[in-house]
């Protein structure tokens, strides 16, 4: 009997390669831990009966397009879209021979910090089923967590890989910008979106990005990433300064129990080995929502353009075609991205151009400069990853900023384009805290050093209280 | 209100929006409370700053001119809502 509660995908290779187990069978375990816990948790949009490959199991967010395997991204307006070719991260895991289990729920568009904004229903938290797992790769965490894949993909545009990952006890990273390649993913922000693990250690979520990183002639906005990834070793942190920028770590917002979980982890940081120091980031906190807010819907409202009743998904009446458009739109779309299409069509339209995309840009570059200065000083920066522990389903649905704070940590990196990783360090009130580690463009080694030393020393039990 | 009733429905003519009379009120709320948040950009004197597009410095990346395969009619047809021959088919406009 295979305990997929625990089994992590490292563990999973090692009975692979002794042959005590299949790829098969393995994805039988989870096809039966799916039959068994999902109808509770809600992980999967689909599940794919057949194992494809003899490595370990995969659960992929249903914004990355599979072959033959329908693709909604959480949407009405895709519902029974069936891609023709794979992405090229769902090429890459199947070269490396690893089968699907399935496609993951997620907020609409990935627009969502909770999953709640899936047409489909929301996916709900393993560790409580009363509360959210986060978003919007929920699905995915949600399936880690519970036993329900061995490792997943999520996708981060603003948050939404890293946050799911520490609001379910999981380790997540956002890639830096252009190291994976977004062929044949489903658009949300174009100069945002990245695809990343979201697993149960560190050394797994290494393995997995290593599967999927590289330069890809399909998407020109790809490079090689100039380090081999290398699986993490190391057990303490000697060498390394540490920087605590004060804004990310002293938000409004931030719960208690997240903050002593995090100074809790800051402090064995020290007993690791590393210096650590306080740092200032003045002004990217501040305006780091509000530069998203804009920058992101802006681009949404120019990708989402192309569902318009006419190449694939919904359509909608048969009048004219400019009704049809908007018909189709119209019932396809849910609020969120609705509101989200609204919000950037608004800052990009005549006359307010310059005063909200242009600006966002230009605070961006501000946000870029203090990042570059804190990451002069310290080899990388620690805050929480999410202000709080996972909320109750219906919390924050009625008012659409609250749920925008839930990533008001986890943005600003982002808009500088650099790769953030996610890894519990507690709990709180019995709810996985998150750590964010953030580093320079293409540090995902030192990220992954890092992480697995503190995860080592910290010794977090990744499988939620009430399933053990 | 930064944004009035008459620019809500402006904005969703752009978007090819049909919304209702209750998406109208509602998002519109939604999106008012919304761009006061997002407002505040407004409050940095940036005057000078250089803005950012894209967080790589990665400029034009070229292809070789090289022909290579790509989707067959039938695959790109395959998820058309409806077709007439080798067409996407759509209403008049």
């Amino acid at each position: 009997m295979i305990d997929t509660l625990r089994l992590t995908a490292e563990d999973a290779a090692r009975l692979i390669a002794s042959g005590e187990v299949s790829g098969a069978e393995l994805h039988r375990a989870y096809l039966d831990a799916i039959a068994e816990r999902d109808g509770e948790i809600h992980a999967y949009l689909t599940t794919v009966e057949e194992a494809e490959g003899d490595g370990v199991p995969i659960a992929l967010k249903d914004v990355i397009s599979t072959k033959g395997v329908e693709t909604t991204a959480g949407s009405k307006i895709l519902a029974g879209y069936v891609p023709v070719a794979d992405s090229t991260v769902a090429a890459r895991c199947r070269e490396a021979r690893l089968p699907l289990i399935g496609k993951t729920n997620l907020d609409e568009f990935a627009m969502g910090s909770s999953t709640e904004n899936s047409a489909y229903g929301p996916s709900h938290n393993p560790w409580d089923p009363t509360r959210v797992p986060g978003g919007s790769s929920g699905g995915s965490a949600a399936a880690v967590a519970a036993g329900l894949a061995p490792w997943a993909l999520g996708s981060d545009t603003g948050g939404s890989i890293k946050q799911p990952a520490a609001l379910c006890g999981l380790v997540g990273l956002r890639p830096t910008y252009g190291t994976v390649s977004r062929a044949g993913i489903v658009a949300f922000a174009s100069s945002l979106d990245q695809v990343g693990p979201i697993t149960k250690t560190v050394r797994d979520c290494a393995r997995l990005y290593w599967i999927i990183a590289g330069r890809d002639p399909a998407d020109s906005t790809t490079v090689e990433h100039p380090d081999a990834i290398a699986i993490p070793q190391a057990e303490d942190l000697k060498g390394l300064k540490v920087g605590v920028p004060k804004e990310l770590n002293e938000a409004e917002g931030i719960e208690p129990g997240v903050s002593e979980a995090v100074n809790r982890t800051i402090e064995l940081c020290s007993e690791l080995g590393a210096e650590v120091g306080e740092t200032t980031l003045p002004r990217s906190v501040e305006y780091g929502l509000p530069c998203y807010y804009l920058i992101a819907p802006s681009e949404a409202s120019s990708n989402l353009a192309r569902y318009d009743g006419v190449r694939y998904g919904l359509r909608v009446g048969n009048g004219d075609i400019r009704s049809m458009y908007e018909k189709t739109r119209d019932e396809g779309f849910g609020d969120e991205p609705k509101r989200r299409i609204m919000l950037g069509t608004y800052a990009l339209s005549a006359g307010y151009y310059d005063a909200y995309y242009g600006q966002a840009q230009k605070v961006r570059t501000i946000i870029r400069d203090e990042f570059t200065a804190a990451l002069g000083q310290f080899d990388l920066l620690v805050s929480p990853t999410s202000p709080t522990v996972a909320f109750p389903l219906g919390a924050r649905t009625e008012n659409p900023l609250a749920m925008y704070l839930s990533d008001v940590l986890a943005i600003p990196p982002n808009m500088a384009g650099l790769p953030g990783l996610s890894i519990p360090c507690g709990l709180s009130e019995g709810l996985p805290v998150g750590l964010q580690l953030i580093g320079p463009q293409f540090s995902e080694n030192l990220l992954f050093r890092a992480g697995h030393a503190l995860e080592n020393a910290l010794g977090f039990d990744y499988v939620p209280e009430r399933l053990r | 209100m930064a944004i009035s009733r008459d620019e809500v429905l402006h904005v969703a003519r752009l978007a090819r929006l049909a919304l209702t009379d209750e998406e109208i009120e509602r998002l519109g709320a939604q999106l008012n409370a919304i761009l006061e948040a997002v407002g505040k950009v407004a409050e940095l004197d940036l005057e000078g700053v250089e803005p950012t597009a894209h967080p790589l410095e990665v400029v034009n990346v070229w292809a070789e001119d090289e022909p290579r395969p790509c989707l067959s009619v039938e695959e790109a047809l395959a998820n058309a809502p409806d077709r007439e021959e080798g067409f996407f088919r759509v209403p008049p406009a």
